[in-house]
């Protein structure tokens, strides 16, 4: 992964060399803005006297340290592939999300895939009934690891207002849900709001064991 | 096999496994295509495949059940209800007004449309009328949801065949549509704005200068759009003479709308039979001549500056006064009259927490969606709820005549032609 040498880049403008001065303002290494490394972090616990200084003269140096855990979450958030998986009302909103004026390229969210096998989230938008629960539970285990699920509306999380014979009251009764969106159907910026909330959430989950 | 009861007659059902040798395969192409593909030898065994349910070009979760001899579709079989919602079976549980919010969301494209049909065939149920204010709102809510719904059509079309930023273009202007419905209504999509009796409520001050505003730039918007795909050669390769069906045949399948009128038949519901005073309004109803996906195409393209047209008209002559009912019945009394009169807090009260009882009866009510003919077959036995409520769907008919369609096509533009039908599977399964 070369993550002595380059990953002084991660987060930062990967054109620009580590520690290049953006603009005619003070000098600020472009590392700063990794989320990674931000100014003002707190010390790493267990640490040995003066490895905070350490850490930070290394970054200014262009060498960033970090945990092997952290770089990937931050690769899985920073590019999040959602399934193309739109049910009803919802996907018009979530076709709207993926538009001009919402733009949901601006979270790495943009690039919806039609295979299970090349996505990581699966946005269920819209209600789902009883003939499409087992469809929806085929591609959620089409999906490859690690995988995530968005209920998006009413409908996907609860029913909605459609509690008869024909709607699954909760998506959550067939594949585990994530994050869940309110609204019939949610605005696009729900959906935004959906996608970094699961940004953080990841983010906050970095995986462990990967040399186990 | 010999279970089946009753037992089906040779030659209907799904296709199973391998299908009789057939003589020749029709040309389907008039253009150049066709020469080519003619020269190809029928396979002994027809390949099944499913296109859906989960199909980027589906329009939604329909599964359709292809019979490929190569790349050519020889049978197509539509299988749908994987978004059935049982919203016929609701609306016998739910009180009219309770109905109007359900409507929303079967043809999700055009919301209003929905809440129209269903508030005018309760309407007819109660025979009362509304103020020409409200029919004027009502056309020009109606009209602008149409052309949201054209412009996802063309948008998702266009997208299909690889056009990716008509999408682009066209969702800037449905978006300028949503919030005119936002602003008068609260909401984007699902708006519940035309109810049983009138409206939600008047419209603000605003929203004269927005629709002008729309009307303003629209037009040219359209000449974009026309620029991009009418005169290009791919979009004509792909769409012209493809997915042909003749007038007699989409007739006899029940088809309406753009997908009729594509194929020559001057049918528009606004015109056959108006509703809401279509009749006030000057408008043409574009007709194709080859019933294929390029005449569905124009059609849809010029119904979009029809609708601009009757849109202008509408507000040109937008009228003063109420836009609900006075029949007390079915509007609640005004607010400031239930802070002074004890019979109007009882009305009110008793209208949204009882609803309200049309006489028994049946009654059938029409309009054109943006799919087509849009039918409220309303049957009451005099208590606060529907006894039967049917929706003549106008995406399901149009979708019936999608295997005679696809008939000796490629796979690809199968695409192409369930594109230009323009179904919506909340619209079909319901």
């Amino acid at each position: 992964m070369g993550l002595t040498g380059a990953a002084g880049q991660i987060g930062g403008d990967p054109r620009a060399a580590p520690g290049a001065v953006v603009g005619a303002g003070p000098s600020v290494p472009l590392v700063r803005r990794s989320p990674l490394l931000r100014a003002g972090a707190p010390a790493i616990p267990g640490a040995y006297p003066g490895a905070q200084e350490a850490a930070e003269a290394a970054a200014r140096a262009g060498i960033l340290t970090t945990s092997l855990g952290k770089v990937v979450a931050w690769g899985r958030y920073s590019s999040l592939w959602p399934s193309l998986f739109g049910l009803a009302c919802c996907a018009i909103e979530m076709m709207g999300a993926s538009n001009a004026r919402f733009d949901l390229a601006r979270f790495g969210a943009e690039v919806f895939r039609s295979s299970p096998r090349q996505s990581d989230v699966m946005i269920v938008a819209g209600r789902v009934s009883q003939k499409m629960a087992p469809v929806l539970r085929q591609i959620y285990d089409q999906m490859p690891e690690p995988k995530w699920v968005i209920s998006m509306g009413a409908c996907a999380s609860c029913g909605g207002i459609f509690n008869n014979y024909a709607i699954i009251q909760g998506v959550d009764k067939v594949v585990p849900v994530d994050v869940y969106i309110p609204g019939c159907p949610p605005r696009p910026e729900g959906l935004l709001d959906a996608v970094i909330k699961l940004q953080q959430q990841i983010a906050a989950n970095p995986p462990t064991g990967l040399f186990a | 096999m010999s279970a089946i009861w009753p037992p089906e007659p040779p030659g209907t059902g799904m296709p199973t496994g391998a299908v009789p040798k057939q003589e020749g395969i029709p040309v389907i192409h008039p253009g150049g295509r066709g020469e080519f593909l003619e020269k190809i030898e029928p396979a002994e065994e027809l390949m099944e495949i499913n296109m859906g349910p989960q199909h980027p070009s589906t329009h939604g979760v329909l599964r359709l059940v292809l019979s490929l001899d190569g790349e050519r579709i020889r049978a197509c079989v539509p299988d749908i209800g994987y978004l059935h919602t049982g919203f016929e079976k609701s609306f016998e549980s739910h009180t009219y007004q309770q109905c109007i919010p359900l409507t929303d969301r079967m043809d999700y494209l055009a919301p209003p449309m929905n809440n129209l049909g269903f508030a005018l065939a309760a309407e007819r149920l109660l025979g009362i009328e509304i103020p020409p204010r409200g029919q004027h709102i009502r056309v020009i809510v109606a009209e602008l949801s149409r052309i949201a719904s054209h412009l996802i059509w063309l948008g998702t079309h266009a997208m299909d065949l690889g056009a990716t930023s008509v999408f682009m273009y066209c969702w800037q202007e449905r978006d300028r549509i949503l919030d005119i419905l936002e602003w008068i209504s609260g909401v984007r999509m699902m708006t519940s704005f035309i109810r049983v009796g009138g409206l939600m409520a008047d419209v603000p001050q605003e929203f004269e200068p927005m629709v002008r505003d729309f009307l303003r730039d629209f037009p040219l918007k359209v000449d974009e759009y026309e620029g991009l795909l009418t005169s290009n050669p791919i979009w004509r390769e792909r769409t012209i003479g493809l997915g042909v069906i003749d007038a007699a045949s989409a007739l006899a399948y029940g088809c309406s709308g753009a997908t009729l009128r594509g194929s020559g038949v001057p049918y528009d519901v606004r015109r056959a039979a108006p509703y809401s005073g279509y009749e006030q309004f000057a408008f043409d109803v574009p007709v194709g001549v080859n019933g294929d996906v390029y005449d569905r195409y124009l059609c849809r393209v010029r119904e979009m500056r029809e609708s601009c047209r009757i849109v202008e008209q509408a507000i040109d002559g937008l009228p003063g006064g109420p836009v609900n009912s006075s029949d007390r019945r079915v509007v609640p009394p005004p607010r400031d009259e239930i802070d002074t009169s004890m019979e109007s807090l009882i009305l009110h009260f008793k209208l949204y927490t009882e609803g309200f009882r049309p006489p028994p009866g049946a009654c059938y009510a029409a309009i054109e969606s943006p799919r087509g003919e849009l039918g409220f077959l309303m049957v009451s036995d005099g208590g606060n709820r529907p006894y039967r409520c049917k929706v003549r769907a106008p995406s399901f008919s149009n979708l019936s005549a999608l295997s005679q369609m696809v008939e000796g096509a490629l796979v690809a533009d199968a695409v192409a032609i369930v594109g230009s039908i323009d179904i919506v599977l909340g619209d079909v399964d319901r």
